[in-house]
């Protein structure tokens, strides 16, 4: 599985909800994630991904779309 | 504000807050939980010889509520000095006031917040209108006894994260909640699991969890964050909210009437909140 693929799913396992079509949309603005899911999220793509996510990294907008968590991770090879 | 009880329950745990009088000041709660803390320990305000109050929402620039809050007690020139740390402030100043017993004796701890002050400036706002209340409490810290002491304490600062919880003066409280529930929910079981390894707990030994009532959710899932029942963590943010850093010891004393500390029973106290100013505190019945 390539990681936009990987990502997808583990945001749509997260969040139990369809995905937005455009990588580009708000996860948050969107409803796919709230404010509680988005732990979840992080300590999924740690556990995932096999990366520890610095607290300094935890701003949210890093996390906001699909596409930005796939920058994330990239920027963490 | 286009709302329903049932999403504010949801989303918060919250049922009931309270708010202060319009003319009531945070110096006037917090006397009022000063004075009920000296009468239920039995305690003259002559032999009180240190006063912190924790404020996040005060007034006024300076002076701060202490000052105020000393004279109306009576304790005269006993020092007096504010820790206006928000959420986290009652903690800081448990932790530090503990410390400080040695040097001073004893030590009057008192919490109290106006936030409806804050949120009735953007009272549409429904990420922090319906979270907040106002309340006070306050502890008395001992070198000669009492019903717990305090073995030890972790605290922590980090202010990369201060624009997203803030509250300026004559403006509405600001908050980034996805960044301060993500923060909270990693540094406050780190922080515990910091002060039960150096004192050689397991977070299973603790008898209660005595939080910052911030949010049922968050408190929740820091008791999952620590393979601990939820039921473990004290909880009455259903009855007033999130009254900041005066909540978390208006539900050490609601925990102390129900159950009481017990000999030797440990009990931890932890709290989050602007800054991120954020630790814990372990605490054993005498």
């Amino acid at each position: 599985m390539n990681p936009q693929a990987q990502i997808s799913e583990i945001v749509k396992q997260v969040a139990k909800k369809p995905l937005p079509p455009d990588p580009e949309e708000s996860l948050f603005d969107s409803g796919v994630l709230d404010s509680f899911a988005l732990p979840d999220l992080v300590s999924r793509l740690e556990k995932e991904f096999g990366i520890s996510i610095p607290d300094a990294d935890l701003a949210p907008r890093k996390f906001e779309s699909l596409a930005r968590i796939e920058a994330y991770l990239e920027s963490r090879r | 504000m286009e709302t329903t009880e049932e999403w504010i329950r949801n989303v918060s745990g919250i049922e009931e807050r309270r708010y202060a009088a319009e003319e009531e000041t945070v110096a006037a709660l917090a006397v009022s939980a000063g004075q009920d803390c000296l009468q239920r320990c039995g305690v003259a305000p002559g032999q009180v010889r240190l006063l912190l109050v924790a404020s996040g929402s005060a007034e006024r620039r300076f002076p701060g509520p202490a000052a105020s809050v000393a004279a109306a007690l009576g304790l005269g020139e006993t020092p007096a000095l504010d820790v206006p740390l928000a959420s986290a402030g009652s903690l800081f100043a448990l932790a530090l006031g503990a410390q400080l017993c040695d040097a001073y004796g004893t030590v009057l701890v008192v919490a109290a917040e106006k936030m409806s002050s804050a949120v009735q400036l953007d009272a549409t706002n429904r990420g922090t209108a319906m979270l907040f209340g106002d309340g006070a409490g306050a502890a008395l810290l001992s070198a000669a006894g009492g019903i717990a002491r305090v073995v030890s304490s972790v605290l922590h600062s980090d202010g990369a994260y201060a624009e997203d919880l803030r509250l300026e003066f004559g403006k509405p409280l600001e908050m980034n909640g996805r960044s301060v529930i993500l923060q909270a929910s990693r540094k406050v079981p780190r922080a515990i699991e910091e002060l039960l390894s150096a004192a050689g707990r397991a977070p299973a030994e603790i008898a209660c969890f005595l939080m910052h009532q911030a949010n049922q959710h968050l408190i929740v899932r820091i008791a999952e964050a620590l393979a601990v029942p939820p039921e473990r963590f004290f909880s009455n943010i259903h009855l007033y909210g999130n009254t900041s850093s005066a909540s978390l010891l208006i539900a050490a004393r609601e925990w102390s009437d129900a159950h009481g500390f017990r000999h030797g029973e440990p009990v931890v106290f932890a709290a989050f909140g602007a800054g991120f100013h954020w630790g814990a505190l372990l605490a054993e019945g005498c």
